[in-house]
């Protein structure tokens, strides 16, 4: 069998072993091929001020993260997964993990029944009606969740709904590894 | 027949009008250069949410909101190229319909010229050996094989 034969046959199998890999992240791995790696990891969290859901008195801005390690989670009462990850984000405020929230393209009456109804894990909201700020944090998709250090850097982020298996395997390693 | 003509021409030149669907008549710019400008980069920035429209195109409230800082950015008098980039730190390179040319993109840039060239190169050699083997055949007769021929031929003969 001379050599250059074998060329179709090895380029046939680096492709298979090549879509096999993914393929096999997608099935078992569990990743979604629509995730957009962000820009953002490792980079200082955005700089910016929001203020409070209207008739709340809370308000969330880039001070509001320092000397902690705390989740920022972009919401809205529109948005149908975030209601499916709610009960997580309760579940971590009661173990005392630092919660804020973004509420995004919300109207004011909305968002407040959707926190009088399911309940409020969030240290501190701010209303983010035209979207701007949730651009300086790259987000595309509902909901949206990012792990913050104590100096202020992203560290982490989960595109959709929190689900038992990312709390376990991804936010509660991370969480502890940044010393929570 | 010349109506049918007339249809046709008429598309064609209605066509290109037709595609701004998405583009909302409060956020155009007064100023049409700066609108123009605003087009451009726009056609060139993907819509995340749906991920194969332009922002241009598409309908989202994201892609809306994006459409809306763009006009805000060139209107405050940033360049084509600053507006871009402040879109892309913040979404990363996939945000580019276009990717861009740099070390980690060689490959999808330039990979289907170099497979072109190396299979190219495979049929060339592939042709050189052939004629190569086909002219070898045709070699005179060494002294030895035209001895043989002769028997055999003389050997036919009686």
């Amino acid at each position: 069998m001379r050599l250059s034969y074998m060329l179709p046959v090895a380029a046939f199998v680096g492709l298979a072993a090549v879509f096999g890999f993914y393929l096999y992240q997608v099935s078992a791995g569990g990743k979604n091929i629509r995730d957009i790696p962000s820009a953002l990891i490792d980079k200082p969290a955005p700089e910016f001020s929001l203020a409070p859901i209207e008739g709340r008195n809370d308000g969330f801005a880039t001070s509001d993260l320092a000397g902690k390690v705390s989740l920022v989670n972009v919401f809205a009462s529109w948005c149908l997964p975030c209601r499916v990850e709610h009960p997580i984000l309760m579940r971590l405020a009661d173990e005392g993990v630092p919660i804020f929230g973004i509420n995004i393209r919300d109207k004011p009456e909305d968002a407040r029944r959707f926190l009088d109804q399911l309940g409020n894990p969030y240290r501190r909201i701010g209303a983010d009606n035209n979207g701007r700020v949730s651009i300086d944090w790259g987000v595309y998709g509902y909901p949206e969740t990012f792990i913050v250090d104590r100096g202020g850097r992203i560290r982490y982020k989960k595109i959709g709904p929190i689900m038992p298996r990312d709390l376990d395997e991804k936010i509660r390693p991370i969480l502890e590894r940044l010393g929570s | 027949m010349r109506l049918l003509v007339a249809a046709l021409a008429a598309c064609l030149v209605l066509a290109p009008l037709a595609g701004s669907r998405a583009v909302e008549p409060s956020e155009i710019l007064d100023d049409p250069a700066l609108e123009a400008r605003a087009r451009d980069i726009s056609k060139g920035l993907r819509c995340l949410v749906c991920q194969n429209q332009s922002i241009d195109d598409s309908n989202a409230d994201l892609a809306r909101d994006l459409r809306v800082l763009v006009r805000e950015r060139l209107t405050a008098g940033e360049s084509n190229r600053q507006v871009i980039a402040f879109v892309t730190v913040r979404y990363g390179d996939y945000v580019l319909l276009e990717p861009p040319l740099k070390p980690t993109t060689y490959l999808l840039w330039f990979g289907p010229a170099a497979i072109l060239l190396a299979g190219g190169a495979a049929v060339i050699m592939f042709l050189r050996r052939r004629t190569r083997l086909a002219m070898s055949g045709s070699a005179p007769l060494s002294d030895d094989e035209r001895r043989r021929i002769e028997r055999l031929l003389d050997d036919d003969v009686h």
